[in-house]
Parts: structure tokens; C-alpha cells; sequence
């Protein structure tokens, strides 16, 4: 019979005939001193936690498009029961792309330091660490950019400000072919449904994140050309522009 | 009471009473207290350790150890009204030293990451003028032969000025390599921001990211 592989240990230790004798005391002290040092503790078969894999593997780590479709499909129809309506719906799948976001953020800055490469600011300061976002704008760049980059494969299509002077407070992103609705089809009842509130979550847990208190939303602005064009408004909260105004004075970039 | 002794030593005496600190490498373990807390200041994770370079054993030796357990806890939230004023004038993530605390010698040092935690280490110089009352009978004898080791300890020791840029450097290392394993903790979907890391092998992380720089 074939040797069982290394890793498998509870496999060599409930039925010890069949492992070879030299394979068996390794494995045994080495999982004597891990349950020494931690107990309680149980380490996958192949003994990488998380906290021995890389961050930074991303080349061919990219997921296919019909299996991200399915999981979104499953998601949203998750999220449809027991809803009350559309907003409701959106709400949840909101809610869902909200810790999405918190931890995107960490993850951007984290591998735009360790490579120290310039794609995460499209300053000139190329070998320093990126800053923390500070002003709106820096932050807005940020969404636009980099982070749709790590989501999408490429930048957000569009960055706007509002004209009305009664909303300063609302920015606007735009993406003219969002992929999450790529395979959503809204019934005719439900045209008003965009289902990238998920994303707009996931913007509004990265600008949360980085202390800006923002509602997003997303909308359907349609054109002949991008049938499934799609707006995020985002909505800075009052102690969020107070702070803007103040940090302008003191001139904080 | 760190003035008092200041002024009892002469001043001739001075120069050889830090060189006879230096020298004694026994002296020169800095203890460390370690902590994360969340956006919200809830406390995600803590840990204390001493100084493992230069042969250190690694084990804290608070000033007062009796009350060390709360007071560095005290002394670290303390600071956090100052970091959140630098939070907003300084887009850096390692923020260097923001706060000393004078009754126990306690510098703080802060790290902030992008999605708001907090990394806050305490570091707590040893007890110098204890020692001064030594120094007198020491310093004359060990003047001639240790010049070497004095500049050796006082080159490589991180413990020696907790302001320096050595320091400085050693704890932004410390504080990249916590951030790498913080920002994997964060990753796992079985973890929600603002939840306890309970994690022994972020510890041992932790620990050994401690061992290796500080």
C-alpha cells in the first residue's frame, strides 16, 4: 500500500500499521509541540495557516468570471428573501459589501507598501509608503483608482462633484459596465434594482474605514451606448465636511 | 523622583555614571507593552515583552510591577486623544513617538492603519539612577577596558535612547511586521473587524516580530 502523505497526521496515527515507522515519530513530536505551545489550537492538514501564505500572490490568483456570476447570483437571491421591497434589498446587499470594504483597505495599503511601487499614488513620490487618505479628494482618487483596479482590472470610468451648491457634500462615481451586473437581468417590476449596492457597500466600508462617515448608493443612469451604466452617489456625512473645512485652513493635503 | 537623583550626582560624575549604565548590559533591557485597539478603543490584543537583543531574555521588568498590568493600560489610552489629533495632520501610517509619560518613563509609539486600528507600543527605559550609587567604584575601573563594548552597546542598544532614529526604525520595523499579520487576521472571513485576536499563532507572530527588531 501506498505511503500516506506527511501531512496527513490524524490519517498516520489512527491506523499506525500501515505508516512507515520512520515517518511516524516526526510527525507525532511535531504535533506534541505545537499542541504544547498553543493549545486547543488546530492546524489545517497541511500546517499553512493564513499567517503563512503571502498577501501578495495576486498574478494568478484571479478568480473566472462564471464562478464570481454564480456566487453573486446566489448572494443576491440570498439576500431577496424576506425582503420588503427593493430598497430593502438593496440595503442588505449593501450591508454585505460593507466589511468587504474595511478589509480591502487594509489589504490596498498592505501591497502597495510591501512592493513599494507607485500604484497606489500617482504622485511622483513613487518609493515612499502611501499616506493615509486625509481629504476627500485624496480618498475619492483612491475609490477611482486603485481600489477598482484591485476589484475590477481597471479604473472607475468617471469622477464627478456635484454642481448643486444645497449638496456639496455629494460625489459622484461612475462605472459605465459594472461586472456584478454583467449576467443581472431585473424583472421589469424591479428596474429600479441595482445590484452593485453591493459595491457601493464595499466603497462605503473603505471610506468608513478611513474615517468618513458617507452613505453610497447606487443608481441606473443608462445611455444608448452602456445600457448598464451605473452611478454611485456618495454622500459625505456633516462632521465629515466640517472636519474638510478645517483641514483645508491648515493646509493638510 | 527621577529629578531628585538627576541632582544629587555631581557633575563630573555624570559622564562616568552613564558609562558604566551602558556598560552593564543588564541595564539596559527596555520593556515593551504592546497593544491594538479598534476604531472604537476596544482593546483587540495586548501583549509585554522585554528586550531580546544583545542577549536579553525577552521578559518585561516594569518599573513598578505591582500596578504595571493596569497603568500601562491607563498610560497607552491616555494617548490616544494625541493620536487622534496627529491621526488628521500626519497621512503616515507609522506616526513615531507621540507621547511620554514622565512618572513612569513611558514613551508611546503609534501605528495607525488605513481601515483605523490602532497599534500602540509602550516602551519603558530600565531604572537608571538606581544604579548611580555604583557608579562611583565602578566607573574608575571599568573605564580603561570598555571602550569598545561601551561604543558597541551604545551603537546597537535600541533601549538606550527611546527617541533615536535607531528606535525609531527598529519600531517601525516591529510595527510593518505586526501590520503584515494584522492585515492577514483581518482577511479571514471568520473574522469581523473589531473582534478579540485570539490567535496563538498571531502571538507567536507578534513575539517573534518582537524578538527580531526590539
Amino acid at each position: 500500500m501506498a505511503a500516506p502523505p506527511r501531512h496527513a497526521t490524524m490519517q498516520s496515527i489512527s491506523n499506525g500499521g500501515i505508516a512507515p515507522g520512520t515517518d511516524r515519530p516526526q510527525t507525532q513530536q511535531t504535533q506534541a509541540q505545537l499542541s504544547q505551545q498553543s493549545p486547543g489550537l488546530r492546524v489545517p492538514s497541511n500546517r499553512k495557516t493564513i499567517y503563512d501564505r503571502h498577501l501578495n500572490r495576486s498574478r494568478n490568483a484571479e478568480l473566472s468570471r462564471a464562478s464570481f456570476a454564480f456566487l453573486f447570483g446566489e448572494m443576491v437571491t440570498y439576500a431577496q428573501r424576506r425582503v420588503t421591497g427593493i430598497q430593502d434589498l438593496e440595503k442588505r446587499l449593501n450591508e454585505q459589501g460593507y466589511p468587504l470594504g474595511l478589509r480591502l483597505l487594509d489589504l490596498l495599503f498592505y501591497r502597495s507598501t510591501s512592493t513599494s511601487s507607485s500604484a497606489l499614488s500617482s504622485s511622483s513620490t513613487s518609493s515612499s509608503p502611501p499616506n493615509r487618505p486625509l481629504r476627500i479628494i485624496t480618498l475619492l482618487h483612491l475609490i477611482h483608482g486603485p481600489l477598482w483596479r484591485l476589484l475590477f482590472g481597471r479604473a472607475a470610468d468617471a469622477l464627478e462633484h456635484s454642481v448643486s451648491p444645497d449638496t456639496p457634500n455629494e460625489y459622484m462615481i461612475t462605472d459605465n459596465d459594472p461586472m456584478v451586473n454583467t449576467y443581472i437581468s431585473a424583472p421589469r417590476d424591479m428596474s429600479m434594482l441595482n445590484c452593485a449596492a453591493y459595491v457601493a457597500g464595499i466603497i462605503e466600508g473603505v471610506c468608513d474605514g478611513c474615517g468618513f462617515e458617507t452613505k453610497v448608493s447606487a443608481h441606473n443612469q443608462p445611455t444608448e451606448l452602456w445600457p448598464s451604466r451605473t452611478v454611485f452617489l456618495v454622500r459625505f456625512g456633516d462632521p465629515v465636511m466640517e472636519r474638510e473645512k478645517v483641514l483645508e485652513r491648515a493646509g493638510v493635503k | 523622583m527621577a529629578a531628585a537623583s538627576k541632582a544629587a550626582i555631581p557633575s563630573s560624575s555624570a559622564v562616568l555614571g552613564s558609562i558604566s549604565t551602558l556598560n552593564n548590559p543588564s541595564l539596559l533591557k527596555m520593556s515593551y507593552y504592546f497593544t491594538i485597539l479598534s476604531p472604537t478603543d476596544t482593546p483587540l490584543f495586548n501583549i509585554a515583552f522585554g528586550t531580546s537583543k544583545g542577549g536579553g531574555d525577552g521578559i518585561a521588568r516594569f518599573r513598578f510591577p505591582e500596578t504595571a498590568q493596569y497603568m500601562n493600560q491607563f498610560i497607552i489610552h491616555s494617548s490616544l486623544d494625541i493620536l487622534e489629533e496627529a491621526q488628521w495632520t500626519n497621512g503616515g501610517m507609522y506616526l513615531k513617538h507621540i507621547d511620554t509619560y514622565p512618572p513612569a518613563a513611558a514613551y508611546i509609539t503609534a501605528f495607525l492603519t488605513p481601515s483605523g486600528a490602532r497599534f500602540l507600543l509602550l516602551h519603558q527605559p530600565p531604572n537608571l539612577p538606581s544604579s548611580t550609587s555604583s557608579s562611583s567604584g565602578l566607573g574608575s575601573s571599568s573605564l580603561l577596558g570598555t571602550a569598545g563594548s561601551t561604543t558597541r552597546a551604545s551603537s546597537s542598544s535600541i533601549a538606550a535612547n527611546p527617541t533615536s532614529p535607531q528606535t525609531e526604525e527598529a519600531v517601525r520595523q516591529f510595527m510593518n511586521e505586526v501590520y503584515e499579520n494584522y492585515v492577514k487576521t483581518a482577511m479571514s472571513p471568520f473574522y469581523k473587524q473589531g473582534m478579540e485576536i485570539k490567535s496563538p499563532v498571531f502571538r507567536t507572530r507578534v513575539t517573534a516580530a518582537g524578538k527580531k527588531w526590539l
